[in-house]
Order: structure tokens, then C-alpha cells, then sequence
């Protein structure tokens, strides 16, 4: 059996007074893609956040198994991208400078991490003979195709490739989960899927369990292998296939999505 | 032309010091830059106005206060963003006027401006003592080497602060090491420039190298180099040509900056990459 990466149980949010997110409760295992789908406003984001320690919740939320002190001590390993990353545009720094941020908190063998994590770090620092750092740095931008932008200006980057460059900022770090919020909001058909090509190479070749999130239904079909549904509360869980193959869930979720999305506008 | 002006001692101290505080203002200066904080160093000389102003009145050596009143209205100003909604800008005007406010106040009651007061309004690089400069050396060199040890985190948070504290960094001390940093650097260079040209020293060599680099590093040895070459030319032009140094080293900064805007504009500098939008 393998091991639960993320275990979220009864976890509520409120924001200003109102529930934002209403006892959601899903599980994540180890080498998952799960998609995280919900309209705009669903409580997507807020419940990211409360993942990673940005956002006080009411619940459990539990990493390998850890809570607590321990899980705060595997937050810098986790690989966060955010929807949205508001940095100067005329910011002096190279694509790599920018990847090489995430080094700062590389997974570093610990007594906190379980065996089979300190092997991952083995394998790749040995293995794969990556000793210094800017050959991780060049081999996370070859993940994302990106290698050959690496001494270019970061505000010279348009949004897609902008997005995998803070991916394999995240991915440089080996992370022991990457979490993407609407990686692909904003990008042109054939970017995303660029995009999503690289995504299914990181989970299936580099086997890094990945939570998704988006609004759009035909992107988590075509990438994950499970899915979970949510508007503030959490409405399924489980593969893809159930999820697809339930009209009745699929209409609910169409529906909530264009109200949310007229009221929105 | 001999070169008779590096054979006076009071040219040599002040060029070497002159060097010292042209590499941490403009070090200090990228990512005080960066973070918009381009004003905090006025803000913090001002601040060390009203400290300098406390010196003269209690007796106490006015550097000292100078640091103290700095470093503390640095801390305060950060709280002051933090637990309440003013915003940076006007958190930074707060601290300056009452900064200036309470050296005026102290001014006027101990019974007006005096020789020292100038000195450090409008700077005095020429007449720093040996102490002065071995103070400024090392202050430069505890400045350079906690920025040095701190780059990576700093250059992060600089970054996105969000993503920095996502990734374990303790943001909320990394934030008062840098302001402490901050005022430190700015009350170690009021000797050159003086408290009212200050910023010219943090921000003028940080825009024209982010107008000519690429990278990270890039920028801050370019700025680093611009703001020496201002400092050194300044103080040996102001001695020919009988002007103040301060006043020298700040429009030799402005016109650096000029130049190198002018020949962007002709297309002279920086098209090495064409911005290129590609998917």
C-alpha cells in the first residue's frame, strides 16, 4: 500500500465571518495527480494556503502522516506554485537566478524525513550525479523545456513560460509534493498543452505527487487519475473515471460553475 | 597633470572610506530598491538627524544617538507597516518628519545650527579623522559580510515574499535584520554625501546598473563599479575644481544615469536580448 502524502480531515475556513471552505476532507497518495475542480471562488486557493501554513484552519491536516511541529518542518519541501506571482517586472534576475531561489530550502537528508525520503535525495545527489547546484538548476529547466532560457531576464518571459520557470523552481528543491493553483490560467491552447506534457512527465518519471487546481473540467481529464470536487464544500473524491462517468455530479458542478460564474460578473 | 591630490593624507582617508561606503550603499541600495524602498535610506538619515540632534544636546558623541534613534524609528516604522494599514510610502514620510521634527525641536532649544551640524547635513568626507575611518572601514566590512551571508535569503524574499515564507524563511526577522542592516549602512555613509543627498548614493547607481543588466549579480557589480567610479571621480574633481564633494559625487551618479538612459533610448546599450514574447 502507499503511503498518504497529504491527509486533509474536517477542515473549515472562515473569512470574515463566512465559511470560505466547509469540513473539506480528501486524502493524497503518494505518486497521485489528483485534480482539485471548483468555479472560481470556490475556496481552492484559501484551502492551498492553509496547506502551507499561510492560512488558520480548523481541522487536521496532516503530511506523511505528520502534524503539528513535524509538519512544519516538511513545509519548505513542499513545491508551491501560486496562480498568481506579483514580482517586479523589471526584477534583475536570470531565468536561473530565479530557479536557484528554490535551493534555499533543498531537501537536505534529516532525521525528521523517513527512509525511503532520504533515498529519494540519495538517488538523485549520487545517481544522478548532480553534485552542485547549478546542475540541478539546469536539469529542473530541462524538465520544463526551459534550458535553453536560462541566462535570459526573467520579465522577459511570457506568462507560460514564466509559469515553468517557477515550476522548476519548485521542482529544484525535490520536493516531496508540488502543489500548482491554476497553473494555466491565462495561456494560449498550445502552451497549456505544452504544459501539460511536462506536468505528466514530473509525475510519472520523476514520481512526484502533484495537487492540481482548476476551474476547468477538460484539463483535470486529461492529466489526473484523481479527482476531487469542490465549492466550499467538498461535493466528490475519488478516480477520475467515477467522477466522469457520474452525469448527475457533472451537471451539479456545470451548474454551480455558471452561477458562481454570473455572479461573478 | 601630477597626481599630487592622493599625496595629501586627508584625500587618501576620504577616498578609502569614500570606497567603503560607495560598496555598501549601493549593495544595500539594490535591494532596498527593489523592494521599493527607495526612500527608507532619507527616511533613516532624516531619523539620524533627529539622533544627531539628541548627541549635541546631551553631550553624548551625536554617531552614537544617531544610530540609536535610527535603528530604533527603523524597527518602529516596521511594526508600524505591519500591525497597522499604512502603507509603506506613508510609513516612511512618518518616520522622516518626526525624525526631522525632533531635531529641529532640539536644535532650536539648545540654540541653533553649529559647524558639526552642517557637517553632517551636507557631508565631510575631507575631514574625517583616522578613528572616523577605521570606524568606516569597519562598519563597511560587517556590512558587506552580513549581506554576503544573507543573499540568498534576502534575494528570495526581495522576490516574493510569499513564496519565501512558503519555503521557510523566518520572514518577520529576516525583515528587522534588514531594516537594522539598513540603518546602519545609511548612518555609516551620512560622512560622504550628508543626510540630505543620501539617496542619491542608495538609488542612482542601483537604476542605471538594473537598466544594464541581466542577472542578479550582473546588476549589483555594475552598480557597485558606477557607484566607486562616482565617488572617486567626485571627491578628485571637487578638490580641482573647488566644489563640494557631496554635490560632485551625486551629479556624477545623475549624469552616469542620464547617459546611460540617452543611450538606451538611442539603442546604443541593452539590445543585446530583443524582448521576444515566444511561447
Amino acid at each position: 500500500m502507499s503511503m498518504k502524502a497529504l491527509q486533509v480531515s474536517d477542515v473549515s475556513i472562515s473569512y470574515n465571518g463566512s465559511l470560505a471552505i466547509d469540513k473539506v476532507s480528501f486524502d493524497v497518495e503518494e505518486g497521485d495527480l489528483i485534480g482539485i475542480v471548483g468555479p472560481n471562488g470556490a475556496g481552492k486557493t484559501t484551502l492551498f494556503r492553509a496547506i502551507l501554513g499561510l492560512q488558520n484552519y480548523s481541522g487536521v491536516i496532516k503530511l506523511f502522516g505528520l502534524e503539528g511541529k513535524k509538519y512544519y518542518s516538511l513545509l519548505p519541501l513542499i513545491g508551491y506554485v501560486s496562480q498568481k506571482v506579483n514580482f517586479e517586472q523589471n526584477f534583475p534576475a536570470t531565468v536561473s537566478e530565479v530557479v536557484a531561489m528554490g535551493l534555499l530550502s533543498e531537501r537536505k537528508m534529516h532525521k525528521n524525513a523517513t527512509i525511503l525520503q532520504n533515498c529519494g535525495y540519495c538517488w538523485n545527489r549520487v545517481y544522478k550525479k548532480i553534485n552542485k547546484d547549478s546542475d540541478k538548476v539546469l536539469e529542473a529547466l530541462k524538465t520544463v523545456n526551459l534550458e535553453s532560457y536560462k541566462d535570459r531576464r526573467i520579465g522577459e518571459l511570457s506568462g507560460g513560460q514564466l509559469q515553468r520557470v517557477f515550476i522548476a523552481k519548485a521542482l529544484v528543491k525535490d520536493p516531496i509534493l508540488l502543489i500548482l493553483d491554476e497553473p494555466v490560467t491565462g495561456v494560449d491552447v498550445e502552451t497549456q498543452n505544452k504544459f501539460y506534457s511536462v506536468i505528466k512527465k514530473i509525475n510519472d518519471e520523476n514520481k512526484i505527487t502533484i495537487v492540481w487546481s482548476s476551474h476547468d473540467l477538460e484539463t483535470i481529464a486529461k492529466l489526473a487519475n484523481k479527482v476531487a470536487c469542490m465549492n466550499r464544500q467538498l461535493f466528490f473524491h475519488g478516480q477520475k473515471e467515477e467522477f466522469f462517468s457520474n452525469k448527475d455530479l457533472l451537471k451539479t458542478y456545470t451548474e454551480s460553475a455558471m452561477y458562481m460564474h454570473m455572479h461573478h460578473h | 597633470m601630477t597626481l599630487e591630490v592622493f599625496g595629501y593624507a586627508f584625500m587618501q582617508k576620504g577616498l578609502i572610506a569614500g570606497a567603503a561606503i560607495a560598496i555598501i550603499c549601493s549593495l544595500m541600495g539594490t535591494f532596498l530598491v527593489l523592494r521599493r524602498y527607495s526612500l527608507f535610506g532619507d527616511a533613516l538619515a532624516h531619523m539620524a538627524f533627529g539622533g544627531i540632534s539628541v548627541g549635541l544636546f546631551s553631550g553624548v558623541y551625536p554617531l552614537w544617538t544617531a544610530y540609536a534613534v535610527s535603528i530604533l524609528g527603523s524597527l518602529g516604522m516596521t511594526k508600524l507597516r505591519k500591525s497597522t494599514n499604512i502603507s509603506g510610502d506613508a510609513a516612511i514620510a512618518v518616520l522622516l518628519v518626526s525624525g526631522f521634527g525632533i531635531g529641529v525641536l532640539l536644535i532650536s532649544a539648545s540654540g541653533g545650527f553649529s559647524v558639526d551640524l552642517f557637517s553632517f547635513l551636507f557631508g565631510s568626507i575631507l575631514l574625517i579623522s583616522n578613528e572616523d575611518t577605521i570606524l568606516i572601514l569597519g562598519i563597511s566590512a560587517g556590512v558587506v559580510a552580513s549581506l554576503v551571508l544573507l543573499r540568498k535569503q534576502l534575494l528570495h524574499f526581495t522576490f516574493d515574499e510569499e513564496q519565501a515564507k512558503v519555503s521557510g524563511l523566518n520572514v518577520d526577522r529576516l525583515n528587522y535584520v534588514f531594516v537594522i542592516i539598513a540603518g546602519i549602512t545609511v548612518i555609516t555613509s551620512m560622512r560622504l554625501v550628508g543626510i540630505l543627498l543620501i539617496s542619491a548614493l542608495i538609488v542612482l547607481p542601483n537604476i542605471t546598473s538594473m537598466l544594464l543588466g541581466k542577472g542578479f549579480k550582473q546588476t549589483v557589480i555594475t552598480s557597485m563599479s558606477i557607484s566607486m567610479f562616482s565617488v572617486v571621480v567626485g571627491i578628485v574633481l571637487s578638490y580641482y575644481l573647488d566644489l563640494a564633494p557631496s554635490g560632485t559625487i551625486v551629479m556624477i551618479s545623475v549624469a552616469i544615469l542620464v547617459a546611460t538612459l540617452v543611450a538606451k533610448y538611442l539603442g546604443l546599450v541593452g539590445k543585446s536580448t530583443p524582448i521576444t514574447k515566444t511561447i
